[in-house]
């Protein structure tokens, strides 16, 4: 089961901290996130990538899911 | 790259905006300050009766419609609330207590900085000390929790206000008050103010634009993408003071400004803590309520009634100095930053986040 972590309605940095977190400490290749608003969702993209992850963006109703993938 | 060089123009801008503003009428080393500028406002509705600092500053009201029609554009408008309102309230009014100590917001505090005022220098290391301060709280854990969508009515009562405060700059009626003498009383045109809100408003809705976070992210994460921009003010402005000879180095005698180091360093250790644990620097706060945030607004509303409760019982820093009565409200700001930070430690982790997302 991939890492899913929650991240609606929080504001950053929140977002980018856990979501760094969970890169960090991932024990598969992918993580998701989930985020509500534009800001997270372009924060997140930025560190993830500026950390070596790929990240794919699908809008889910209101929000965003972010898929991030470990480059090997 | 482009969103490196977007930051850097947004930042450009608005320390080009500000001297350009101080020229065409703003007080010396005021062309933005959104602390000011709020305080000005909430003396020009009377909820305080300091004379000098009364008057509906256009630009705080086109920052806003900027960020609103922005974000409408680019879809990103989302009316949300409901985190913490209180405690975002309070923030607010001491993220004020502490500019009208020092005497500017963040913004302001670079632009006395870019004009040679070095009581600036002082109070720079005390914003600093606050964000990181802050940043510890956060890196425990501190979250004033999440957010809730509301209807578009909760979203739009930014927007609308700022409409309603330039209908009343524009009719002037009796029941509002303007300056007659003292800073209130000095305007760049209204037209100029308002456009040059309206542009800062627009990029910094896009670029994100904010002087705690400029800090913040280079304090927890090493990112300097937001400090860019806040670089990019400084410089601009510098040399826009340099060329105009605004540009007067010194402690004594600044614009709108006092020598009691200890507040000044203090003040904005209050405003850098009050504006990591509310989220944003008062420019900040105004546009994301522009987006739709009201838990946005309601900090711009603790900055309105902090500006009140800080002239009404005269705590206010002044170029006198600060009062031993402010002295204190610096003092039980701080206490109360601390009680709102670690009272407000929650999520400690991405597993703390997994058990609470089960739990609602």
């Amino acid at each position: 089961m991939p890492e899913v972590v929650d991240c609606r309605g929080l504001s950053c940095p929140e977002p980018v901290m856990l979501a760094r977190q969970a890169m960090q400490e991932a024990h598969e290749d992918m993580v998701t996130v989930m985020v509500s608003n534009a800001v997270a969702k372009d924060n997140v993209t930025r560190t993830a990538k500026a950390m070596g992850w790929q990240v794919t963006i699908e809008e889910e109703g209101e929000d965003f899911k972010l898929m991030l993938m470990m480059n090997r | 790259m482009r969103d490196r060089l977007s930051i850097i123009v947004a930042g450009a801008v608005v320390g080009l905006l500000a001297v350009v503003l101080v020229l065409q009428g703003n007080p010396a080393n005021m062309g933005f300050c959104i602390a000011c500028f709020v305080r000005d406002i909430s003396g020009g509705l009377g909820l305080h009766r300091a004379g000098v600092v009364q008057y509906l500053r256009p630009e705080i009201m086109s920052l806003v419609l900027g960020a609103f029609v922005t974000a409408m554009y680019v879809r990103e408008f989302k009316s949300t609330g409901g985190s913490s309102p209180i405690l975002r309230f309070v923030l607010g009014m001491l993220m004020m207590a502490g500019a009208l100590i020092f005497l500017g917001c963040p913004l302001r505090m670079v632009l006395r900085l870019a004009g040679g005022d070095w009581n600036a220098l002082v109070a720079m290391p005390g914003y600093v000390l606050g964000v990181w301060l802050g940043a510890l709280f956060l890196r425990r854990g501190y979250t004033l929790g999440r957010s809730q969508d509301q209807t578009p009515v909760s979203g739009f009562a930014s927007p609308f206000i700022a409409v309603v405060l330039l209908i009343l700059l524009f009719t002037a009626p009796a029941f509002i008050f303007f300056s007659e003498e003292g800073p209130g009383s000095m305007a760049a045109p209204i037209t100029l103010a308002a456009g040059a809100g309206l542009l800062v408003g627009i990029l910094a809705q896009r670029t994100r634009l904010c002087t705690m976070g400029a800090i913040r992210d280079l304090i927890l994460f090493k990112d300097y993408h937001l400090f860019l921009g806040f670089a990019a003010i400084f410089v601009v402005a510098l040399i826009g003071n340099l060329v105009t000879g605004q540009f007067v180095p010194g402690f004594a005698g600044q614009p709108v400004a006092h020598v009691d180091q200890t507040w000044n360093f203090l003040g904005m250790t209050v405003v850098g803590l009050a504006a990591v644990l509310a989220g944003g620097c008062p420019m900040r706060q105004l546009i994301l309520s522009g987006e739709g945030q009201s838990d946005a607004l309601i900090t711009v509303f603790g900055m309105s009634g902090g500006a009140a409760f800080m002239h009404n019982f005269g705590l206010a820093g002044s170029p006198a100095g600060v009062s031993p009565a402010g002295q204190w409200i610096v003092i039980l700001s701080l206490i109360l930053l601390f009680v709102i930070g670690a009272g407000n430690i929650r999520m400690r982790s991405v597993a703390g986040i997994r058990q609470q997302a089960k739990a609602s």
